[in-house]
């Protein structure tokens, strides 16, 4: 087990205490292995340390998970590492030479390759472009080769990717194949992993976690970003933990859990009680929903949703419950069926129709499509109230502002331009946005990459407005969010969806089973023995 | 703490930096020519200040500046770029001329109040640039066409539109000319303060009332707000219930009539007749005004009174010194290049200083 823990932050802490010098020497006639070792690193942010002199080795050949909580310092250690942004001062050691990374142009050609948390790709390109816009070579590439290898790659690690689709067309998951390969065929020897379970599925994360043993195996160097334990603990050789920008502690397998927590937090999270709300009247009624999007033909859904209840949609990216949700808050238009609101037809009208009825729709990209970058707090509530008249009441809205970031608790004053807030902040200034009395909400990823802490915070906000009589949908590639705080469940694969399952009675193994296209069978027969009686 | 000072003192500083800058390219440019820049400097500012006369004149050229900057400032605020300005400036003084050779009969005859004939050609004006930029916003909005590709379009076709009716319909009797249609009566002029002045104070009151007003419409109102939500990002705005399209065409409507007010007032105070280059480049100075004050209301009045100054004074050159006139447009090119260059500098700076990300 062993913890370093506390004030011997400083000292330097690798993943294998100590390597006799011959095996590095082994690993660079082979050619892939990097020792990466960072050596006090400071950077701050105005009056906010990120790092605060961080020293830290990575051996070649292992897998090093990076805890902590949103804010830690996580990110900003890997972006310095990756060439994204200088640090203060400090010294980064690559097999034992110091070296100064001066953009991530630099760091790839040093062999140090970073897989963003959001795919940093060229959705308009071919793949096998997106491959060739980054290598260094002359003017004209050479395309029939690249693509060779690209396959070759791909294969050899049994991704299925074509090299002459378009980037557009693939998921989340896929793209972050891509990125892999991608930093691979540039010849990365160590790879920097930020975040790459989020928004992905679990085959997907399946697949990711053996992709990255095998290259770990192959003498890869992979520092492994996240704040989900169970992650760490599935892949690891050793863990490290950040918090408020030094590093607290350091652990190896196999990881007690609870101390990890206490680690990353200070103090032990609890989890939120499973209550289960009073049930009202129908709030939405979907029947024999079929929807056209880009790739996927989606049919004959059937959902009705009471006061009170929360459904949560699972499947793996792009399996079709995005549609379908959009398609509940008039954002994407139905080939078949129909929607209702308390009873009241909806099909094919306008989301500010459904807005007036009640029903409000929070998207995942929180910065992108839910909030303004340039507006102040303050801003998005005035614009959220959708006050009349002409004149700003900047008294009242200042008023408003104050109480509603003191009732959501966000870090951050009325005047904050929205993007200058973390993303948990973000998500909490989100649901404050939200009008007292909605029928219906409609989430995307309610806690993709925020913490314990925060995932916790928001799902109490939401559970109040349950309470109060108000229906949740949401997605999540959580499996335990699912479970945790959904009523009722809606499987999605391929364009098709279960009908609502019980969640207490759902356990996250068949849940795993039907989002990988298992155990479908039953759905199928039962279906086919209604229209027999039909 | 000397930090928070250092960036107080930092955007005025790297303004004046950048104002020295042009100056500097300006005098070398003129120094390549021959001439001597502090004299030709002199001239210019005498040119704009020297006589109640030309500072007159100064202020003829800041009315229409004025106006299309203000509308500018909206395009600009829902993000969009309204190069069709020049267009609508054309197309309101074609509605406006319209009218008022419509007007010209009764008028003279006696049967109309001639105030009342001028301010309805003025609103004619207004109609006409609004139905102009509307055309780019219905492009934009229906058809997919980027409204800098449609504005550049229209352009030439108001371009082409006005030289017609100059060379055709309109023509001066027995013979069409550059010089424009036949002016007007005495009487359809704007008054101005004096018979031989060309400034009139009722187009001067227009365009103060115009920046006024959109000052205040962007900082304080409902509309402003969301017109911003839109600018910055449409998605968003659309999801906190915000109608993203409508209001983008409204901020068009808006520009627009306030670029063919611009041309009313060009036809009814300054020429009194329609000549075809009645928007004199107004729209695309009213651009770099919008740009060079970061597109923020408060400090477009006296940054467009200083380039009417600089292009009044300017016409002095070829006078005294044989010079061409077209240096006042040299150095306000130059300012708002080194204006946006010292503002990309100084977020670079402060970036490395790790003061912002």
């Amino acid at each position: 087990m062993g913890f370093d823990l506390g004030p011997c932050s400083a000292s330097v802490i690798s993943a294998l205490p100590s390597v006799p010098p011959w095996f590095l020497f082994f690993f660079e006639l082979v050619g892939v292995a990097m020792l990466i070792e960072l050596r006090d690193i400071e950077k701050s942010f105005g009056p906010v340390r990120a790092n605060a002199g961080i020293s830290l080795a990575v051996e070649p050949a292992s897998i090093l998970g990076i805890l902590g909580e949103n804010g830690a310092g996580k990110s900003t250690l890997m972006k310095i590492l990756s060439g994204f942004q200088p640090p203060d001062s400090g010294r980064i050691l690559l097999d034992g030479a110091e070296v100064s990374i001066r953009s991530p142009a630099d760091a790839i050609a040093r062999g140090i390759g970073m897989l963003h948390q959001d795919p940093l790709d060229f959705p308009p390109l071919k793949l096998v472009d997106n491959l060739l816009l980054g290598s260094p070579g002359p003017l004209g590439p050479d395309r029939p080769k690249a693509e060779r290898e690209f396959r070759d790659l791909s294969a050899r690690f049994g991704f299925d990717l074509d090299p002459a689709t378009f980037v557009d067309t693939l998921t989340v998951g896929e793209r972050q194949q891509l990125e892999i390969l991608r930093l691979l065929w540039l010849g990365a020897k160590a790879l920097i992993l930020d975040e790459p379970t989020t928004g992905i599925s679990l085959p997907q994360k399946e697949k990711l976690f053996a992709t990255i043993k095998r290259l770990a195996g192959e003498g890869m160097t992979v520092l492994f970003v996240s704040h989900k334990l169970e992650d760490v603990e599935a892949l690891c050789d050793r863990a490290i933990v950040l918090r408020q920008g030094e590093l607290v502690g350091a652990a190896d397998p196999p990881f007690d859990t609870r101390r990890l927590v206490e680690l990353m937090f200070g103090k032990e999270v609890p989890q939120l009680p499973k209550s289960k709300g009073a049930r009202g009247g129908e709030i939405l009624a979907a029947r024999g929903l079929c929807l056209d999007s880009l790739r996927l033909q989606i049919k004959d859904i059937d959902l009705s949703v009471s006061a009170g209840e929360v459904i949560g949609l699972a499947g793996m990216e792009g399996s079709g419950q995005a549609v379908f949700l959009a398609s509940c808050g008039g954002l994407e238009r139905a080939v078949a069926g129909s929607v209702c609101i308390e009873a009241k037809e909806m099909t094919s009208r306008t989301h500010h129709d459904f807005k007036r009825e009640g029903v409000a729709y929070l998207p995942a990209a929180r910065l992108e499509e839910g909030l303004v970058p340039g507006l102040s707090l303050e801003d998005h509530f005035i614009l959220a109230e959708g006050g009349r008249g002409l004149f700003i009441d900047r008294k009242a809205a200042l008023a408003q502002a104050e109480s509603r970031i003191a009732a959501y608790n966000i870090k951050g004053r009325p005047a904050s331009r929205i993007e200058e807030l973390s993303g948990g902040n973000q998500q909490r200034a989100l649901l404050a946005l939200l009008r007292e009395d909605l029928s219906l909400i409609l989430v995307e990823h309610p806690t993709r990459g925020l913490d314990i802490e925060s995932t916790v915070y928001i799902w109490s906000k939401l559970k109040e407005r349950c309470a109060r009589g108000t229906a949740i949908v949401f997605i999540s590639s959580d499996l335990d969010e699912i479970l945790q705080y959904s009523d009722r469940v809606l499987v999605f694969f391929a364009g098709k969806a279960t009908p609502p399952l019980d969640a207490d009675s759902l356990g996250v193994e068949e849940l795993g089973r039907l989002i990988g296209g298992k155990g479908w069978e039953r759905f199928e027969r039962s279906a086919a023995a209604e229209a027999v009686r039909a | 703490m000397p930090e928070p000072l250092l960036s107080r003192t930092q955007k005025p500083l790297f303004r004046a930096l950048a104002v020295l800058l042009a100056l500097g390219l300006a005098s070398v440019v003129l120094l390549a020519t021959g001439a001597r820049p502090f004299a030709a400097y002199a001239v210019i500012a005498q040119g704009a200040l020297g006589s109640w006369g030309v500072a007159s004149d100064v202020l003829v050229a800041w009315v229409p500046l004025l106006l299309v900057t203000s509308g500018l400032l909206l395009t600009f605020t829902v993000g969009l770029w309204n190069i069709g300005i020049e267009g609508q400036i054309t197309f309101g003084a074609i509605f406006a001329t319209w009218a008022l050779r419509g007007f010209q009969a009764p008028v003279l005859g006696g049967s109309m109040a001639p105030g009342l004939a001028i301010a309805l050609a003025i609103l004619a004006g207004m109609a006409g640039g609004a139905l102009w930029a509307m055309l780019v916003g219905a492009l934009k909005t229906f058809g997919g066409v980027n409204e800098i590709f449609g504005g550049l379009g229209l352009n030439y076709v108001a371009t082409a539109l006005n030289l017609w009716l100059i060379f055709g319909p309109w023509k001066r009797p027995g013979v069409a000319s550059m010089s424009g249609t036949v002016p007007f009566d005495r009487r359809l002029w704007l008054p101005t303060v004096s018979e031989q002045s060309r400034f009139a104070p009722t187009a001067l009151v227009l365009g103060l009332a115009s920046i006024a007003i959109v000052f205040v419409l962007i900082q304080g109102t409902y509309f402003g707000l969301r017109l911003k939500a839109v600018g910055r990002n449409p998605k968003a705005a659309y999801l906190l219930g915000i109608p993203t399209w409508q209001y983008s065409m409204v901020s068009f409507a808006i520009c627009g009539l306030l670029a063919g007010l611009a041309g009313a007032v060009q036809v009814t105070a300054v020429y009194h007749r329609l000549i075809p280059s009645i928007s004199s480049g107004y729209g695309y100075m009213g651009l770099m005004v919008a740009m060079l004050v970061n597109f923020s209301a408060a400090v477009a009045a006296p940054v467009a009174i200083f380039f009417a100054a600089l292009n009044v004074g300017a016409i002095q050159l070829p006078i005294t010194l044989k010079l061409d006139s077209s240096l006042a447009g040299v150095l306000q090119g130059t300012l708002v290049l080194f204006v946006l260059l010292a503002e990309g500098a100084r977020s670079r700076i402060m970036k490395g200083r790790g003061g912002a990300r």
